[in-house]
């Protein structure tokens, strides 16, 4: 598994030191492993669609490309999600030598990454009547506003192989929510993260601010891969296996003779995985990035990203490193508290929708994270369930973002959306719904989430579980305060100026958007069947 | 009946049967209502109205039959639950809810279903000539719907519900004319006022959990005794938050005369018979938190003392007549707040004053509807004058809602009101003086503004503008006002008949012994009568008998803070605002420029990073990373000390 990896992204730069780790599994250099190739099916079918995508953009003609590759990649997503809820599901096991588990929350996160998936390529696919995707640019590589660009522009070309970049993303988050050993996590974190970072710096429009996004989001990725690669060398040195069950097994072994690298360990890969989530204080990267990326990739890696990261969060906190966690829970927690402090307070003085909605993701981390710290099954379902609402609403809202336009652009400062209840009321009324759900208000999805996940913390968190969700409650009354600001903007102040209005979504966009405007109130008023199998899938395979 | 027989019976509330199963219809009728009129579209603008005036009306039978049902039952089996939806099936955590049909609810089911239908006919006349009538008849049914699933809630979570939902339609009525930036800016500050009072809310339901794990009324009320009176004042305050905002008390009193900028039947409905009383039914709910903690208890008491003097100073310097009946509300619920922080003995006179106060003020709202209406939409009191002429139904009606909230015998307010004053001067030491000496003074500042709002609106000269020719409203308007004229007259000589409501109520609010006022109630009957009839000839001195200037004089210090509703904006703004800006832009800040200005100062400490760091020259991306470093360094650190 991890050989064709490793041939399929050769330029890893990490990877060489890998190699040292693999010799600690007896002869697993060379004999083949044993594969539960039912249980990671999803996994090799989203990759195979990737692979064969990067064909398409070579051999298939321009004019069909744009509609072979949606097609490619939806279908890759539909039938791998088919394979997950038919076959998989029963397949259940540790595998490829360790190294992936299939177990109740993977396979739960797998199948909600791939939903996200479907709907992050319907949008990304929109193109508002033009002949290629409407949020990528011509030529990636060109420079901005530079004639190689227009050329490109009016030759017709299109970024498509943003679908399979998508595609190969998607992938390592399906196998990072899936990744039983330390090693394979880092690979997995890696494989997911360089498309995104390709992703972000192909907007159509504002090149120089999506290019800048991209090498921030770059350069930041790298660091904090950085320290968890540190982490979790330590964690190797301390256990002696990069085996999340066999780092467990020291730990409650627990013979003192390198007692001293736990604790860094365990911080810096947690490090690591916070950055993905957007905690603070290793946050700074998402409102670049968020405002940078095209807009339908901001709200796939919103949704996606935070899913995968958290997915990789829970199988570390609770199946690796759970029995020391009284060392190392309160800094943690400490983490959690400020995430959702500074992301709610920070949300305030936003003008940039996009940017708004970044900060708003940070601080939905930290509600996230206070469910993680509850260290109990019902803890787990909640942030499952938490990450579900979540991603389907963000989908949506950066979908909306991008149908609101001036003179062809995004109209993303928040003063041009002032008025806009008045002439387009369901494009406003929509966005206030989803606006509604953040803030988690009752009867909407973000309430159901807010309380799956904060309940577990109140009731297994002790004291610290107590606080942090006091914190909660006040930083959601903040960040209410924002949504409910931008709502009166758009029904009860005058239009500033009259260009801006919302342009009609393709069937795709529609598609999208309705999705996560029923799940948003569906989950807000009968969340029980989804709770229900999120509590039941809630428990980690060791 | 002892507390905690009472609190067996609360625990065992029978499941519904008869026509009590079908209580869950009260909420769904007006609430399917609301969805046809918002859904249907343009193809519902014919008869819009008349569904949601008719399923409003459907909701009061159907309330009706539920209450004789439960007078035929025998005082112990008169509460019913209904249904049990597993709302949100996490873990232990089982959120059940259903609805609770006891005294107390339907009470409150009568109140909001009558009175509400009456606006809903009131408003076919009011809302004729709009062009978003239907709208705004979904949204009273909204609202309706929403009132009634508070008040018939059978958790502190599914009450939050309704809590919210009557918050989300007061705001979409008051921001109704929304093209005005004006009205738009006082829905705004309604919600942001009440988005205080949430977050009380929301801690206050969190604690529950915390301590009962579970937020029904059965269980918290059950653990209430038990759980300690430091847990059950701090639930209590948190309580008292919520009731705060939503009731207009001190000190988040702010918004209540904004909203005013609604149409004045939303004004009637929302803001002065239901939606403001909730924070009244939730300290009555809540009883048994609050006799659990005197000191909570204490602070209700005395915010709604505060409120009801601070109400009524407000109103005495107010030419606005929506904004002086507004400052009324805000007084008379102080009222019923002083009532419920008197424990058992004011819980069921609160209840009471609370609904003879929907049937009078409800009708004198309505009353400055019409008046507004044959007056071109004016609402300075000083521009009016001599308008019981043109309006004979208008005055007429007014008059018995002016001579209730008097409290002159034998008219509603005289049963309710006076009986909080009585109760106020029950107790010992300095208690009884002070809460009964301001609820005293408070009957008398009433008589004096509502008798110069009075005077001021139908009698003296006329100072009318050129351009209006003042006539009565049409039928639809005025039936509504005589209805409620009659329950004015007449609701509380009937339902004090034999003490029959405080009786009714006494299974929810728990029974007490005979205790007596530190002064005679004959004595105390003659002192508050006195002072009505003094605030109401000195009314009639100032702006009957003569000159009103038609432009309001300078007036002394005190009469321009009354007018500036005492500074309570800029006391908010002082208080609340400019510390929340201060603070992110504080946080804004340190983080575009302090973290930078870091990376100089920490530059030589972290050496070759920093500057290895410096030479990829991206901007903000170093300060990004050196912010990361320093999470790490310092989460690390400090784990290490303290491991």
């Amino acid at each position: 598994m991890t050989a064709a990896l490793m041939s399929a992204l050769p330029a890893l730069p990490a990877l060489p030191a890998s190699v040292g780790f693999e010799t600690t599994v007896p002869g697993a250099a060379f004999a083949p492993v044993p594969v539960a190739y039912s249980a990671v099916a999803p996994m090799l079918i989203v990759v195979g669609t990737a692979l064969v995508g990067v064909l398409v953009e070579a051999f298939a003609p321009r004019a069909v490309r744009h509609t072979v590759q949606v097609g490619l990649a939806l279908a890759g997503l539909v039938a791998a999600f088919l394979v997950l809820v038919l076959v998989s599901v029963d397949d259940q096991a540790v595998t490829a030598g360790g190294s992936i588990v299939i177990d109740g929350p993977a396979l739960f996160m797998q199948g909600t990454l791939l939903l996200f998936g479907v709907l992050g390529v319907l949008t990304m696919s929109e193109r508002f009547g033009g002949r290629s995707a409407d949020a990528f640019t011509p030529m990636g590589a060109a420079t901005p506003g530079s004639p190689a660009e227009a050329a490109a522009d009016r030759a017709g070309f299109a970024t498509s192989e943003a679908f399979p970049l998508t595609m190969f993303a998607m992938f390592g988050m399906l196998m990072f929510v899936a990744s039983n050993d330390l090693i394979t996590m880092f690979v997995a974190l890696e494989i997911l993260s360089l498309p995104l970072y390709v992703l972000t710096g192909l907007a159509r429009r504002r090149r120089l601010l999506s290019q800048e996004a991209s090498l921030k989001y770059f350069l930041l990725g790298a660091f904090s891969s950085a320290f968890f690669l540190f982490g979790a060398a330590l964690l190797y040195g301390y256990a002696g296996s990069s085996d999340l069950g066999a780092i467990a097994q020291a730990i409650s072994a627990s013979n003192g003779d390198l007692e001293g690298l736990l604790l860094p360990g365990v911080v810096l890969t947690l490090v690591g995985l916070l950055f993905k989530v957007g905690a603070v204080p290793f946050h700074s990267w998402t409102p670049d990035a968020y405002q940078g990326a095209p807009t339908p990739v901001t709200g796939f890696m919103a949704a996606a990203t935070k899913l995968a990261a958290f997915g990789a969060l829970l199988r570390l906190a609770y199946v690796g490193v759970e029995g020391s966690r009284l060392e190392w829970r309160l800094g943690v927690a400490t983490v959690a508290v400020l995430t959702m402090v500074v992301g709610a307070v920070l949300s305030v003085t936003q003008t940039d929708v996009k940017r708004l909605l970044a900060y708003s993701s940070v601080a939905h981390a930290g509600f996230i994270l206070v469910g993680v710290l509850a260290y109990d099954r019902t803890g787990v379902s909640g942030v499952m369930f938490y990450l579900v609402a979540y991603g389907l609403a963000t989908i949506a809202a950066f979908a909306i973002v991008s149908l609101v336009r001036s003179g062809g652009s995004e109209a993303t400062h928040l003063s041009q959306w002032a008025g806009l209840g008045r002439r387009h009321p369901v494009v406003a009324g929509i966005f206030a719904l989803l606006l509604l759900a953040f803030a988690g208000i009752p009867l909407t999805s973000g309430f159901t989430a807010k309380f799956a996940a904060f309940a577990p913390a109140v009731a297994h968190g002790g004291l610290a579980g107590v606080v942090m969700v006091v914190v909660g409650v006040l930083a959601s009354a903040v960040t209410a305060f924002v949504y409910f600001r931008i709502i009166v903007l758009m029904y009860f102040t005058e239009p500033t100026g009259d260009d801006v209005a919302a342009l009609t979504p393709s069937v795709a966009s529609t598609v999208a958007i309705t999705v996560g405007v029923i799940a948003t109130v569906v989950l807000g008023i009968v969340p029980g069947p989804v709770l229900d199998l999120a509590g039941r899938v809630s428990q980690f395979l060791q | 009946m002892n507390a905690s027989a009472l609190l067996a019976a609360e625990a065992e509330v029978a499941a519904a049967t008869g026509i009590t199963a079908y209580a869950w219809l009260l909420i769904g009728l007006p609430l399917l209502g609301a969805g046809i009129l918002l859904l249907g579209g343009k193809a519902t603008n014919a008869w819009g109205h008349y569904l949601a005036t008719a399923l409003s009306w459907a909701s009061f039978v159907l309330g009706l039959l539920i209450t004789l049902s439960m007078i035929g039952r025998g005082a112990e089996e008169r509460a019913m639950s209904v249904g049990g939806w597993n709302w949100v099936p996490a873990g232990q955590f089982q959120l059940e809810t259903g609805l609770l049909v006891d005294q107390l609810s339907v009470s409150f089911v009568l109140l909001i279903t009558f009175v509400g239908s009456l606006i809903h006919v009131y408003s076919i006349g009011y809302m004729e000539h709009d062009p978003d009538r239907r709208r705004f008849f979904a949204y009273l049914n909204l609202f309706v719907a929403a009132m009634l699933l508070l008040v018939l809630a059978d958790s502190y979570l599914l009450l939050f519900v309704g809590w919210e939902g009557v918050g989300l339609a007061s705001y979409l009525l008051i921001g109704f004319w929304n093209h005005n930036p004006a009205y738009a800016t006082a829905a705004n500050k309604a919600f942001f006022v009440n988005r205080v009072g949430d977050v009380g809310m929301s801690i206050a339901i969190m604690f529950m959990f915390a301590t009962f794990g579970s937020v029904d009324f059965a269980t918290v009320n059950a653990g209430a005794a038990e759980a300690g009176s430091t847990a059950m004042t701090v639930l209590g305050l948190l309580l008292l938050v919520g009731a705060c905002a939503k009731s207009a008390q001190f000190p988040l009193q702010s918004w209540l005369g904004d909203a005013m900028a609604g149409p004045t039947p939303v004004s009637a409905l929302i803001h002065a018979a239901t939606m403001v009383t909730a924070g009244v039914y939730l300290i009555v709910r809540s009883n048994a938190v609050f006799d659990a903690a005197p000191n909570a208890q204490l602070a209700v008491a005395i915010v709604g003392a505060i409120t009801l003097l601070y109400g009524a100073i407000v109103g005495c310097a107010k030419d606005d007549i929506k904004k002086a009946l507004a400052a009324s509300t805000m007084s008379q619920i102080g009222y019923m707040m002083l009532a419920a922080g008197l424990g058992p003995v004011g819980y069921a006179f609160a209840i009471f004053h609370l609904i003879t106060h929907g049937f009078f003020k409800a009708g004198m709202f309505l009353g400055a509807g019409s008046v507004m209406h044959g007056m071109n939409d004016q609402v300075d009191m000083r521009r009016f004058g001599g308008l019981s002429g043109a309006m004979k139904i208008t005055w007429a009606t007014f008059a018995l809602g002016w001579l209730a909230i008097l409290g002159v015998p034998p008219f509603s307010g005289f049963w309710s009101k006076d009986k909080i004053i009585e109760a106020a001067f029950i107790g010992e030491g300095w208690r009884p003086w002070v809460l009964g000496g301001i609820a005293l003074l408070g009957a008398g500042i009433t008589a004096f503004y509502m008798s110069r709002l009075f005077f001021m609106t139908f009698h003296g000269k006329k100072r009318w503008t050129d351009d209006v020719h003042p006539h009565e409203s049409p039928l639809t308007m005025t039936i509504p006002m005589m209805v409620l004229a009659v329950g004015s007259g007449l609701l509380g000589l009937v339902l004090s008949w034999g003490g029959m409501f405080t009786s009714w109520l006494e299974p929810v609010t728990g029974g007490h012994g005979e205790e007596h006022p530190v002064l005679p109630v004959p004595v105390l009957i003659g002192l508050t009568m006195l002072l009505v009839a003094a605030g109401a000839a000195y009314a009639w001195m100032l702006y009957w008998r003569d000159e009103v200037p038609q432009v309001a004089p300078r007036g002394s210090l005190a009469t321009q803070a009354a007018r500036a509703d005492l500074y309570q904006d800029a006391i908010n703004e002082g208080l609340f605002m400019r510390p929340g800006t201060h603070l992110t832009r504080a946080l804004v800040f340190t983080d575009g420029k302090g973290v930078d200005g870091l990376v100089g100062s920490l530059a030589a400490t972290v050496g070759g990073l920093s500057s290895r760091l410096r030479r990829i020259q991206t901007g903000y991306a170093r300060s990004y990373a050196l912010t990361m470093l320093t999470g790490v360094v310092a989460v690390l650190g400090a784990l290490w000390v303290m491991n």
